[in-house]
């Protein structure tokens, strides 16, 4: 399962970067969420992989991990997962100013010469 | 009155001072100069305090904790040498203040001048008083710092605006050294503690960092003391105002250097590299600076290459290796100060009464201030080393020390006496030139002012000094003798060798060269009379010799040149490389961690593979390499495969037991669809253009491939390798156990964000806001490129029919998406039920204010997109702003509430409430949080949808406006703040 998760990350994180380093900004929009997946799963498979392990705690009882999910990754992802939305609409709406301003949407604001 | 609170305050109430002082009105002369003499005096009587304990050989100390973890402590500590140059500094600094209360014009701003003066001033005593060497590095820098603001007080001045920039650079330069070899001496001792240090001589000097730390030291210590070939600053600092040079440049600032080779002295010297660096920079300034100062038509430049010299003359002292040449260096330290303060202050006052310092230009002055030509005179006759003034006594113990010198030079043993013979010719000389050319003569014509005598309170400070060099050359045993002794003591240890202060030692080879070097100054002042008065400035020779100009080039070529080289060698504004530079330094990290570290297999064994979720990762795999395929030319295509992968991802969560990842996931996901479908319409149509590929861009391609596939192949193996070890429990098993005991929830994250980490999340939700009022406010200034999709057919029909008639402007009525439209009607306050749901249960199962305001934002976005921007809003008063705002205030809010009950911030409160028909219902005050994050969520979400919402609103209304341009090119820009 770890080998599927693991290889998962790496496909999403080479797409992400192909795209980062492509020249329209609508590539680099698409390839930051897919790097933030990427990176998103990481963090939450640091926690290690647990299937059908519980996630709410009995009432009155304290949890011990032997029976429950690592809740920490989880908080830093979901944290990671909102910011990321707003990162990402943030970009959008900046490379959308950007394409108004300049007339193009190459990431540096100009066509490559030649 | 106890030690420590006598040396705190010998520092601390000049800086008290300047604050007060700078805090005057502008005009406040009197007020800052009797503020600024007051502090002086007290700190004079505060040493005075301390002379019985410190002339009985008792060392003064004083330890506030600073960083006690790293032995750092905050030590003053006062013993003679100390105590000799801490009354130096605050004498003369009373004396001053006395004389700048005069000298400052009433237009200038004076309380900023006494501010710095005593900001100068207690940096000064700092530097004295330091009893650790990290600090006396600091006071240091402190001082050059306070000379730079000294220096440039006259800021509408050229000269002085460069004058100050070229103190500080070299200044400051050397004590940054100087920090550097402080820093390398507490390795040596392991202790930077000024006692610790000065008792592991042997161990410091036998060290392989011994010279590493000496020329780091020295460099400090020769340029603070404008030392060859350090020296050219001094002279420009001349731009300075007169009280400042009196004070800094003859008996402080540059003193602070040779300060510190003597403090250093038991520590650093006695060694060959010691006398080959300090003697050889002493005796090149003492003779470089006599002859420059001769050909000086400014007097202050003339007492500035002087003052050079004698510096030189004093660090040529201390290069000598010999305890009795050391004794005559602080001797000759005192008596420059004392003649050299008074000349300064007499050359200030022709200044401020004739209105020019220019030699060739005076004459006569004799007959107009006969007071201050007399004491001109003296204090000249002083310099010049006449018999029977102070300036006399310690230059016959240099001419002895000059020819009973031991130091292992042979070369520069036998130059010696002729070297301090021919440098005591060149200081008559330039003594001569002073008073024969500014006080004898015929009357000085066309002159700016009517020369007078000045105020007496003005010259009051000038007698002193000037009664002090008579007074100590007629008597120096009696006077200068004990302080000089318990200051040599301190720095020598008890066996400090005989030496005798009396003015008449008999007929002798000093007091032969003596006469000689007067002879020959009377006679090469003679010699040179035509060529001083008709000749170019300068000095003979040595014109061309322009440290200044070297210095200007080097700066210019630092600043400018080589910066502006490097930028463009390593720079780049284009994004592309700085993010290939971004991810290739990520990717070497990764390497080479695993290069020196090793990458072995995890201590786990991997857990089998489940068919179905591979099966799902295949489609997500080809999702992400489809979406990065296609990204280029088909947006929606590469978009919707996006939203696969998110979905995909989405599952993970669920299959992995993290069901609120899932919640968040999945509306996030629906959320960054809709924004991204609502961006491309004002995207550039591109088809993919059958080219064909030239091979520079095909390398481009190839490169970038094997950068993402480094990139990706690292990240897999990484979090291989990270899965397949324990992870560590440290956080968790804390977390887990506390939950539901102190922070009343089941559900663990939950808990962790509104309650444990409540103060990241709040944090976080202020990121939110920021972000979607930078959004707003960016669309609002903003104009829309031309869009590249057309207005389709439904709404081209409806705003036909809208003109037709008001009655029938509803989306549905056209009978477009009829069925949808009724549904998500309906589905509207179902979904805000399960919104409130999802935020109510949050602190026990799966939601929380995140999901739920997500689920809101998705309600209202759902009702936007079937039923379009008017429609909706005439029907629903969304106020995103409010909510926003709200949200904050309610987060804030409960956080505030913990304070009344006295625990800190954001401490959170719970219960569990028995309602009917709910049943029992966790209270927490954290429920209140998260009430707020939950508002924040649906106001920022709302805010970015409906600021590009109505971008293609304000789009279609100005395209609606000009008939005769096709509706699908509106290429109107729209004037900012429509809408």
């Amino acid at each position: 399962m770890e080998l599927v998760v693991s290889l998962a990350i790496g496909v999403l994180t080479g797409s992400g970067i192909w795209l980062l380093l492509r020249s329209r900004t609508f590539q680099v929009i698409i390839g930051l969420s897919l790097l933030s997946y990427a990176v998103n799963l990481f963090i939450f498979s640091t926690g290690g992989l647990r299937t059908g392990a519980a996630a709410i705690l009995a009432r009155g009882q304290p949890g011990t991990l032997g029976e429950f999910t690592d809740p920490v990754p989880q908080a830093l992802v979901l944290t990671a997962i909102v910011i990321g939305f707003a990162t990402t609409a943030l970009l959008l709406v900046v490379l959308l100013a950007a394409r108004g301003l300049t007339g193009t949407d190459q990431v540096d604001g100009r066509e490559r010469e030649g | 009155m106890p030690d420590a609170f006598l040396l705190a305050a010998l520092v601390g109430l000049p800086f008290i001072g300047a604050v007060v002082a700078g805090l005057l009105p502008t005009g406040a002369r009197n007020a800052a100069a009797g503020l600024s003499g007051a502090i002086a005096l007290a700190c004079v009587a505060l040493v005075w305090t301390a002379y019985p304990a410190v002339s009985a050989g008792e060392v003064m100390r004083a330890e506030f904790a600073w960083m006690p973890s790293l032995g750092l402590n905050l030590v003053l500590r006062m013993d003679g040498l100390a105590w000799l140059f801490a009354a130096m500094v605050t004498g003369i600094g009373a004396l001053v203040v006395l004389y700048a209360r005069y000298y400052m014009s009433p237009e200038d701003p004076v309380p900023r001048f006494f501010a710095f003066l005593l900001a100068f001033m207690g940096s000064m005593t700092g530097v004295v008083v330091s009893g650790n060497l990290v600090q006396l590095a600091f006071f240091w820098e402190l001082t050059s710092l306070f000379s730079f603001l000294l220096i440039g007080y006259w800021h509408h001045t050229e000269a002085a605006r460069d004058g100050a920039r070229m103190a500080l650079t070299v200044t400051a330069t050397g004590g940054l050294a100087l920090f550097a070899g402080v820093l390398v001496l507490g390795h040596i001792v392991g202790s930077y503690d000024l006692d610790a240090v000065l008792g592991a001589g042997d161990r410091i000097r036998d060290h392989p960092l011994y010279v590493p730390a000496l020329v780091l030291v020295l460099l400090g210590a020769l340029t603070k003391s404008a030392q060859f070939p350090f020296h050219f600053w001094l002279p420009h600092a001349m731009a300075a105002p007169t009280p400042v040079s009196a004070y800094l440049h003859s008996a402080t600032l540059v003193k602070a250097g040779v300060f510190l080779m003597v403090r250093l002295w038991p520590v650093l010297a006695g060694t060959d590299a010691w006398s080959l660096i300090v003697g050889t920079a002493g005796l090149i300034t003492l003779l470089l600076g006599g002859y420059v100062a001769i050909f000086q038509n400014d007097l202050k430049g003339l007492l500035a290459y002087s003052t050079i010299s004698h510096l030189g003359l004093i660090t040529l002292l201390l290069g000598l290796n010999s305890e009795l040449a050391l004794v005559a260096a602080v001797f000759h330290v005192l008596n420059h100060a004392a003649f050299k303060a008074s000349l300064f202050m007499a050359v200030g006052i022709i200044d401020h009464e004739t209105g020019t310092r220019d030699i060739r230009r005076l004459s006569g002055l004799n007959r107009s201030m006969p007071f201050t030509a007399r004491l001109a005179l003296v204090a000249a006759a002083a310099m010049a080393g006449v018999p029977l003034l102070n300036g006399f006594l310690s230059k016959e113990m240099f001419f002895a020390e000059a020819l009973s010198a031991e130091a292992q030079l042979p070369g520069l043993l036998n130059l010696l006496p002729f070297a301090a013979t021919v440098a005591g010719v060149f200081s008559v000389a330039y003594a001569l030139r002073f008073i024969h050319g500014a006080f004898v003569g015929p009357d000085p014509v066309d002159l700016p002012r009517q020369p007078h005598e000045p105020a007496a309170w003005m010259r009051l400070p000038v007698e002193i000094l000037v009664l002090t060099c008579i007074i100590v050359g007629l008597l120096p045993a009696a006077t200068v003798g004990p302080f000089l002794a318990f200051a040599v003591r301190s720095v020598l240890g008890e066996d400090v060798p005989a030496y005798s202060l009396a003015v008449w030692h008999g007929f002798n080879l000093p007091l032969l060269m003596s006469l000689i070097a007067l002879a020959g100054g009377v006679l090469l002042y003679v010699r040179l009379q035509r060529r001083l008065r008709e000749g170019p400035e300068g000095a003979p020779l040595l014109r061309r010799l322009d440290a200044r100009q070297a210095f200007e080039r080097t700066m210019v070529f630092l600043s400018w040149r080589l910066a502006r080289r490097l930028e463009r060698l390593a720079g780049t504004r284009r994004l592309q490389p700085q993010l290939r530079l971004i991810v290739g330094v990520a990717i070497i990290a990764g390497g080479s961690a695993v290069w020196l570290r090793g990458f072995g297999p995890g201590n786990l064994m991997p857990s089998s593979v489940d068919p179905v979720l591979a099966l799902i990762w295949m489609v997500g795999g080809a999702c992400a390499l489809g979406a990065a395929w296609q990204a280029k030319y088909h947006r929606l295509a590469a978009l919707a495969l996006l939203g696969g992968v998110g979905l995909v991802v989405c599952v993970t969560f669920v299959w992995f037991s993290a069901p609120d990842l899932a919640l968040t996931q999945i509306t996030v996901e629906v959320m960054t669809t809709v924004l991204l479908l609502l961006g491309l319409r004002w995207l550039p149509q591109r088809s993919p253009a059958p080219m064909e590929v030239g091979v520079l861009p095909r390398a481009r391609r190839l490169r970038d491939l094997g950068i993402a596939v480094g990139a990706g192949g690292g990240l897999a193996a990484l979090s291989y390798a990270v899965m397949t070890r324990t992870p560590p429990d440290l956080l968790a098993r804390d977390f887990l156990e506390r939950a539901y005991t102190e922070g009343g929830g089941t559900n663990v994250v939950n808990v962790i964000l509104v309650d444990f980490r409540g103060f990241d999340t709040l944090g976080e939700i202020f990121v939110v806001a920021a972000v979607a009022l930078t959004t707003y406010a960016l669309l609002r200034r903003f104009r829309p490129a031309a869009e590249s999709v057309e207005i389709p057919e439904q709404q081209r029909e409806l705003a036909a029919a809208s003109a037709a008639g008001p009655s029938i402007a509803e989306g549905h009525a056209n009978g477009w998406l009829i069925v949808p439209s009724t549904l998500v009607r309906l589905l509207f306050p179902v979904m805000l039920v399960v919104a409130v749901f999802l935020l109510l249960r949050g602190h026990d199962l799966p939601g929380g204010g995140f999901s739920a305001g997500m689920v809101v934002a998705i309600a209202i976005l759902l009702q936007y997109m079937i039923g379009g921007t008017t429609w909706t809003e005439d029907r629903l008063r969304l106020r995103p702003r409010r909510w926003i705002g709200g949200g904050l205030l309610i987060a804030v809010g409960t956080g505030l509430a913990a304070l009344p009950f006295g625990r800190p911030f954001l401490t959170s409160y719970f219960a569990y409430a028995d309602l009917p028909i709910l049943g029992t219902l966790p209270l927490a005050s954290a429920l209140a949080f998260d009430i707020g994050v939950f508002a924040l969520v649906v106001g920022a979400t709302l805010l970015m949808l409906t600021a590009l919402a109505h971008q293609s609103v304000r789009g279609h209304r100005a395209a609606a406006r000009r008939p005769t341009a096709a509706p699908a090119r509106a290429e109107v820009l729209i004037p900012a703040g429509e809408s």
